[in-house]
């Protein structure tokens, strides 16, 4: 086993870590963490799979993907965050309720 | 098992099932990864035997602001969009308002802010030939003015007042540099090999200045400009504030 294999299966982890997590907790921000931690996997094993070519140094194409991801998420993290303070702003809460609020 | 408190929505079946599935999920997507036979190196001749008239020496800068250039080009546009809905869901600006200045935290500035501006500068020249370039000296700047704004020091009123328009900046050359080398070339974002470098040099440091500030603004959460106001109107937000959360 290569250590890039073990980073792209630590991506994988990540993950399940991550859906596992967005589908359990009804807290925004926990969503928004969550989200970020899912695509932290997708990223590592992007990058951990660019090693495993048959060319001598990583595929840079992957790498520049990642590098534009990252920065998308980002952004959209901070969208998010801007998203749940007005929700809390507006309802009182930052959480998903089945029940209407009072 | 013992922690069931408020937090979790769903029943306990419902975590069971989501359990059940992810980790079916991620146990596929595992052996799949594991028996992975590894990649043909295709793409990577291809960006290498085309390094020559990308007019840089890291591949990963030719890939991003050559190669690619469309994919960074919307990129920028997507920063600039989501500043602008931060812009529209959060009216005034949460960190700069409600801060007071803090002295340990001004000793810190007055000794890395220099460093930061340095190496902010250093990263982005080096990108042309090693890991580096505009995506990561905007990383770095932006540390300094998130440093700025958590130690409260009050930005002039000038800095607040263009930092909404220097967002756009990097789009803005990204766009006039694609258009102008469609009028010479006859296409979009196809540099001329001799004046590669510099062009992708000069969209990158405008990318630098429009991803600090929109970094930065990211992280004070709201138009800067806008703290002018909300400062004159402060007493008066607070009020409505109260009223707000008694309701």
């Amino acid at each position: 086993m290569t250590i890039s294999l073990l980073y792209a299966l630590v991506g994988v982890v990540l993950l399940g870590i991550g859906l596992y997590s967005l589908v359990i907790y009804s807290h925004l921000v926990k969503k928004i963490l969550a989200l970020n931690v899912a695509g932290s996997g997708v990223f590592l094993f992007l990058v951990a799979t660019a090693a495993q070519t048959t060319g001598p140094v990583p595929d840079p194409v992957p790498h520049a993907m990642v590098l534009t991801g990252i920065v998308v998420a980002v952004s959209a993290t901070a969208l998010a965050l801007a998203l749940a303070c007005r929700i809390h702003q507006v309802t009182g809460t930052a959480r998903l309720t089945e029940n209407e609020p009072e | 098992m013992s922690r069931e408190n408020e937090d979790s929505l769903t029943s306990r079946t419902i975590k069971m099932m989501a359990a059940i599935s992810v980790l079916a999920l991620t146990s596929v997507l595992g052996w799949t990864v594991w028996t992975l036979p590894p990649f043909s190196d295709r793409m990577q001749r291809l960006v290498a035997s085309n390094m020559a008239i990308s007019g840089v020496e890291n591949p990963v800068t030719a890939v991003l602001l050559n190669f690619r250039g469309y994919d960074t080009l919307l990129e920028i546009g997507v920063l600039l969009l989501a500043a602008l809905g931060v812009f529209s869901a959060v009216p005034s600006p949460v960190i700069l308002s409600k801060s007071t200045p803090s002295p340990i935290l001004n000793l810190l500035l007055r000794l890395l802010l220099p460093f930061i501006i340095l190496i902010g500068g250093y990263i982005l020249w080096i990108g042309k030939y090693a890991p580096g370039g505009a995506f990561q000296a905007g990383a770095i700047l932006a540390a300094g003015g998130i440093l700025l704004s958590t130690a409260a020091v009050p930005f002039n009123r000038f800095a607040l007042k263009t930092m909404p328009f220097a967002m756009g900046i990097g789009l803005v050359t990204f766009i006039v540099v694609a258009l102008a080398t469609m009028m010479v070339r006859g296409n979009f974002l196809q540099y001329p090999v001799a004046q590669a470098g510099t062009l992708i040099l000069v969209i990158e440091a405008a990318a630098t200045i429009s991803i600090s500030i929109i970094l930065t603004i990211l992280f004070i959460g709201g138009n800067p400009d806008a703290s002018i106001t909300a400062k004159d109107e402060n007493s008066k937000a607070s009020i409505i504030d109260k009223g707000n959360t008694t309701k």
